[in-house]
């Protein structure tokens, strides 16, 4: 991939200040990422390593302390529609219907839209997610876990967010309903050029959906040690993935890295050493590591914690 | 089954309505009628040397000839029921509307901003308990007009549930809500008017509610002082005349019209209640 990456993290950092007036909080810093136009990326790690922190400054809603998110050659600076959220909770609106829920993301993203169109547009993407038989004039008390969940994949999906952030969509789905929501959310997905960035804790999960993915070490100061990438062919289903001769190997080297490197290679790194673009790994392809871009080239070194 | 429990609790209700008022009508004695009087008792006003709390029936036959004629003016001091209650609602709901006028978008203002409610705190703290009959001598001297008096007083007791629910209820907001606002680039108002008043809506009618009833209970007592019409001069007159059957008549009708006003809130509060 020699373009313009559409989406830049240069040297970001994040300290929470501590509560008692010690050291801040470093949740990550001097985090640098890309990602190009269309990519499916996941970002995998463990609870409070900071993915969630990583993704609300994408999205705007929270401030870095220090570095800078470009998006499309314009700096991230806030909340926009530019980047749409899918929240673990959902965060439908719980007065609205689910028809309703839609037709707001659309509305606000088209406020010089007839009545009409929106509606066919709100229609277009309930369909898309299977919602349009009548559910959707339910509020979404009414409605299931991942009807939910579907509703608020619409709603984002409607509004053509030039980066759509997934904060482990399906998280709180069992496992039957969340099968079938991220069939739908790949099939949505490929008919698109949609950027994705999405958080998960389901190893296969990332697989299935992932252009590659992130593994971020275990905080404070996580960093995204690997980019994984999963070259296994699309469209991939989730009967025919698991008969991929790359999958276990990735699926082993993940696993092998949420359960013990994620904390082996956690810690701060030592001064001086600067972080570029995580290393690529390709486990299917019996680990040719490369490094993908070459903006400094680093040593990882990492400290034991 | 539902049917049957409502059938059967009315039936009760029923059951008990006749039985307290039959204990009551026949623990009241009769009193003589005026042709068995001695010309001496006559001159005493009745049989009886006691006042008597009137039995139900005689209520009742008041209630009828009232509520069939509740508009008729025969000057200052004989107004229809009708009458008396309409100038009560009207000095409730102006002091009620004003008050909410008011207190929402104050309650806004202190549960969106945490440095307006640590401000205006200690004056809600302060002024919250005052009874509003205490202002009553401070706004009659003011505003000069006991009609204006009367609505001021409704008003200021009025706002406190309002303002404190108000803004509890926006402060209660969910931050995921917001957030959505926010994700859409929602200005402030926008997200004030689309996201935090729906949000808010239930308790903010909850503390309207409150508001309804106390302003209710104390246009009674607001207007046995200021005098001249409404429904609390109406109880205290018929007290001055020592018609106690009008009195307890009246006791009635604000009863009922309590009620009355509670349901309309009631049914405006299920309409904006959402559940999550």
């Amino acid at each position: 991939m020699d373009e313009k990456p559409f989406l830049e993290i240069d040297n970001l950092s994040r300290r929470f200040p501590s509560t008692e007036g010690g050291e801040p909080l470093t949740v990550f810093e001097n985090l640098n990422l890309d990602i190009f136009k269309g990519e499916f990326v996941c970002i995998l790690g463990h609870s409070g390593c900071g993915k969630s922190t990583v993704m609300n400054i994408l999205a705007g809603l929270d401030k870095s302390t220090s570095g800078a998110v470009t998006m499309d050659n314009y700096e991230v600076s806030g909340p926009s529609l530019d980047q749409g959220v899918v929240f673990q909770n959902y965060s439908l609106l719980p007065w609205l219907s689910a028809l309703k829920n839609v037709t707001f993301g659309v509305k606000a993203r088209h406020p010089d839209w007839s009545k009409k169109q929106v509606l066919e547009h709100s229609y277009k993407y309930l369909k898309l997610v299977g919602l349009d038989d009548g559910a959707e004039k339910r509020k979404p008390s009414q409605l299931s876990g991942g009807m939910r969940q579907r509703v608020s994949i619409a709603r984002a999906f409607a509004i053509q967010p030039k980066l759509l952030l997934l904060d482990e969509p399906f998280g709180a789905l069992d496992a039957l309903t969340r099968g079938t929501i991220q069939d739908e959310l790949i099939r949505i997905w490929s008919g698109s050029d949609q950027t994705v960035f999405m958080i998960t804790h389901d190893v296969d999960e990332a697989i299935l959906l992932a252009d590659r993915i992130l593994l971020m070490t275990n905080g404070p100061y996580a960093r995204i040690a690997e980019s994984v990438v999963v070259d296994i062919e699309r469209p991939r289903g989730r009967a025919e993935i698991v008969h991929d001769e790359g999958y276990y190997k990735i699926r082993n080297h993940l696993v092998t890295f949420l359960a013990r490197r994620s904390k082996e290679m956690a810690g701060r790194l030592e001064d001086g050493v600067v972080v570029g673009q995580p290393v690529s790994v390709n486990p299917a392809k019996e680990n040719l590591i490369k490094k993908e871009k070459t903006k400094t080239t680093p040593e990882l070194v990492p400290v034991a914690s | 089954m539902l049917k049957s429990l409502n059938l059967r609790a009315a039936l009760i209700s029923i059951t008990l309505l006749f039985a307290l008022g039959g204990i009551w009508e026949l623990a009241t004695p009769k009193v003589k009628s005026a042709t068995e009087m001695t010309e001496y008792e006559k001159l005493m006003g009745g049989a009886d040397q006691e006042a008597r709390v009137p039995p139900p029936s005689k209520i009742i036959k008041l209630a009828i000839t009232e509520l069939s004629d509740p508009f008729y003016d025969n000057g200052p001091n004989d107004k229809g029921i009708g009458i008396q209650i309409g100038y009560s609602l009207y000095r409730v709901l102006a002091g009620y509307f004003l008050a909410a006028l008011i207190a929402i978008p104050f309650g806004f203002l202190i549960g969106m901003s945490p440095l307006a409610y640590k401000a205006l705190d200690p004056f809600i703290q302060v002024l919250r308990p005052i009874s509003p009959l205490a202002w009553m001598p401070l706004a009659l001297f003011i505003i000069r007009d006991s009609q204006a008096s009367a609505i001021f007083v409704i008003f200021i007791c009025s706002i406190w549930p309002m303002l404190i629910n108000t803004a509890f209820g926006v402060a209660g907001v969910r931050k995921d809500w917001i957030n959505v606002a926010r994700t859409h680039e929602l200005g402030s108002l926008q997200t004030a008017y689309f996201v935090i008043l729906p949000a808010a809506a239930p308790t903010i009618l909850t503390g309207m509610r409150i508001s309804i009833g106390i302003a209710w209970l104390v246009i009674v007592a607001a207007e046995m002082l200021v005098g001249g019409t409404g429904i609390g001069y109406y109880v205290w007159n018929e007290w001055n005349n020592l018609d106690l059957t009008s009195v307890i008549f009246s006791i009635l009708v604000i009863g009922v019209v309590g009620m009355l006003l509670d349901a309309v809130f009631a049914k405006v509060q299920r309409a904006v209640q959402y559940q999550e």
